[in-house]
């Protein structure tokens, strides 16, 4: 059997992230992917929030291959005929730090790898981890699918995604479950840069993103619409198990949304250059799974590290946040008499610490409110209606104040104003 | 993995979108798959028979699912996203077991 220090297994942000981290420490790390290079295997719904690479990666917007820079972001409301839209615009996102960018994941996702490279690390692609090595309670190493098979190793670092198997495997997952995936489906779609930037408002690397709720007809979830150079990208995420339980296809959704009203503008004339799926995780932190234990820490999508809720869509940053932190945890553990193995230790506390666990704790009720039933299909009606009602010019009727026209739509579509205030308090308390 | 390799998988990325309504053909055939020659979904057949959701038949999205006259469920696994949505919806009786690939094979997404 070989050996080496550790293993992270995932070449995503989180584990390349750790593995430099690693390599930095000067910690023998092999990074292994089994796809044949990293991002090859990886779907996401379109932005990058990478402050975190600030002091990993100084200046990393002059070497990541970002496609454009987000200055635009705008949420829509939407019912099958109308929307409301909440359209941010700032300058400040244009020039450094930035905020979110947006990117191919073969590409970000390989130039991230490299950077560990870089620092040190072994990365083996074309490499699938097939199972934990275990000695009584402790991982030990990793089985993978090359002919000499099996890894010793003194720490796992297991960043193998959505699927989560190690963490499962290892027992830290009991409360794994399709009720806490969605499924997201994507095309990318083909438009000539000069008229994406005119159709979209944008001036040179300035991209856009724009989020949706109301727009997956009877199943829960969302739409999401971003820019890169020369294609856009257009998607929805769908709870699996509403999916299953109506019998409707995801593309089916998808071109349902692309044909709302405020959308086919939007991608007319386009050309789809390639349609991908891809699961995320978004039960929030009480979906989240033991984070560790004696061999092994767990990071990223594989530790259910995603934010769904409803304006803040966020993952890369965590995955790769938390991904630096178990390098952080395993060099500290390294120096103690335990030894590396203990970094789950570590691990779990420097998380706790940081605005992975943080945010998560803070919207830990956000899945709730955004997957429920009246923010889904009740309040979309009713936001559009009420702007759709004060914005019409109804002479020779005289003009109603805002309360009067709540009540008028609350009453029209059967809604309760106790229902009302009881979605709109839940929802003021988790942003509060 | 070089380039010639990677010019000889099908790359039919040049169809256009029809944009009401795609043919799923045409959209799955914007994927590039590099084809493994061990399948990694197997489906216990005599499971899905008795089966009254075939929930996996619906949330493919490759729609590598297809329901039989007969009652039972006839897959492939040559076009799969790796998304792993088919074993999570399956019924109690787990007629599907899957895991990934073997390295370096199945999906390869470009633009994700």
């Amino acid at each position: 059997m070989s050996e080496v220090e550790v293993v992270v297994v995932g070449a995503g942000p989180a584990g390349s992230m750790a593995a430099l981290e690693l390599a930095r420490a000067g910690v023998e790390t092999l990074l292994v992917e089994r796809g044949p290079f990293p991002g090859s295997k990886n779907v996401y719904g379109g932005v990058v929030y990478p402050r975190v690479l600030g002091d990993v990666l100084p200046a990393w917007w002059e070497r990541a291959p970002i496609q454009r820079f987000v200055t635009r972001r705008a949420t829509m409301v939407l019912t099958e005929t109308q929307a409301v839209t909440v359209d941010v615009r700032t300058e400040a996102w244009g020039a450094p730090p930035y905020n979110g960018v947006t990117a191919y994941r073969s590409e970000f996702d390989q130039w991230l790898a490299d950077e560990a490279v870089r620092a040190g690390a072994t990365l083996a692609t074309s490499t699938t981890v097939t199972g934990l090595v275990r000695d009584g309670d402790r991982v030990v190493g990793v089985m993978t699918d090359r002919p000499d098979g099996e890894l010793g190793c003194r720490l796992v670092v297991a960043c193998d995604g959505v699927n989560a198997f190690l963490a499962r495997e290892a027992g830290l997952y009991p409360g794994y479950s399709s009720h806490h995936l969605t499924l997201g489906v994507k095309e990318v779609l083909r438009l000539e840069r000069a008229e994406l930037e005119a159709r979209f408002n944008l001036v040179g690397r300035e991209g856009c993103d724009i989020e949706m709720i109301g727009a997956t007809g009877s199943i829960t979830g969302g739409g999401f619409l971003y820019t890169n150079l020369e294609t856009l990208a257009v998607g929805c995420v769908l709870k699996l198990d509403e999916l299953a339980a109506q019998a409707r296809r995801p593309e089916a959704v998808l071109t349902e949304l692309k044909a709302h009203p405020a959308i086919a503008p939007l991608v007319a004339g386009t050309e789809l250059v390639e349609y991908a799926a891809h699961l995320l995780p978004e039960g929030g932190y009480d979906a989240m799974p033991e984070l560790g234990a004696p061999g092994i820490v767990v990071a990223g999508d594989a530790a259910s590290m995603t934010l769904a809720a409803g304006v803040w869509l966020e993952g890369v940053n965590y995955a790769m946040a938390a991904g630096r932190l178990a390098g952080q945890a395993a060099a500290l553990a390294r120096a103690e008499p335990g030894g590396i193995a203990g970094a789950y230790v570590h691990y779990r506390r420097l998380l706790e610490g940081s605005f992975v666990m943080q945010d998560h704790k803070r919207l830990r009720r956000a899945p709730k409110v955004v997957f429920s039933e009246f923010v889904q299909r009740v309040q979309p009606g009713v936001l559009c209606d009420v702007a759709e009602s004060f914005f019409t010019v109804d002479n020779p009727s005289p003009k109603r104040g805002l309360i009067a026209t709540v009540r008028g739509v609350l009453r029209a579509r059967g809604v309760r104003w106790r229902d009302a205030l009881r979605s709109a308090l839940a929802t003021a308390r988790l942003f509060r | 993995m070089s380039q010639t390799d990677r010019s000889e998988r099908s790359d039919r990325s040049d169809r256009s979108d029809r944009f009401d309504g795609l043919d799923f053909e045409d959209r799955m055939a914007t994927a590039t798959f590099d084809v493994a020659t061990t399948p990694h979904i197997v489906v216990d057949g005599d499971a899905c028979e008795g089966c009254t959701t075939k929930a996996c038949v619906t949330v493919c999205p490759a729609g590598l699912f297809v329901e039989l006259s007969s009652g039972g469920v006839l897959f492939s696994y040559e076009q799969c996203f790796e998304c792993g949505s088919c074993y999570l919806v399956c019924n109690e009786a787990h007629a599907i077991t899957w895991r990934y690939p073997e390295g370096g094979k199945g999906v390869i997404v470009r633009r994700g």
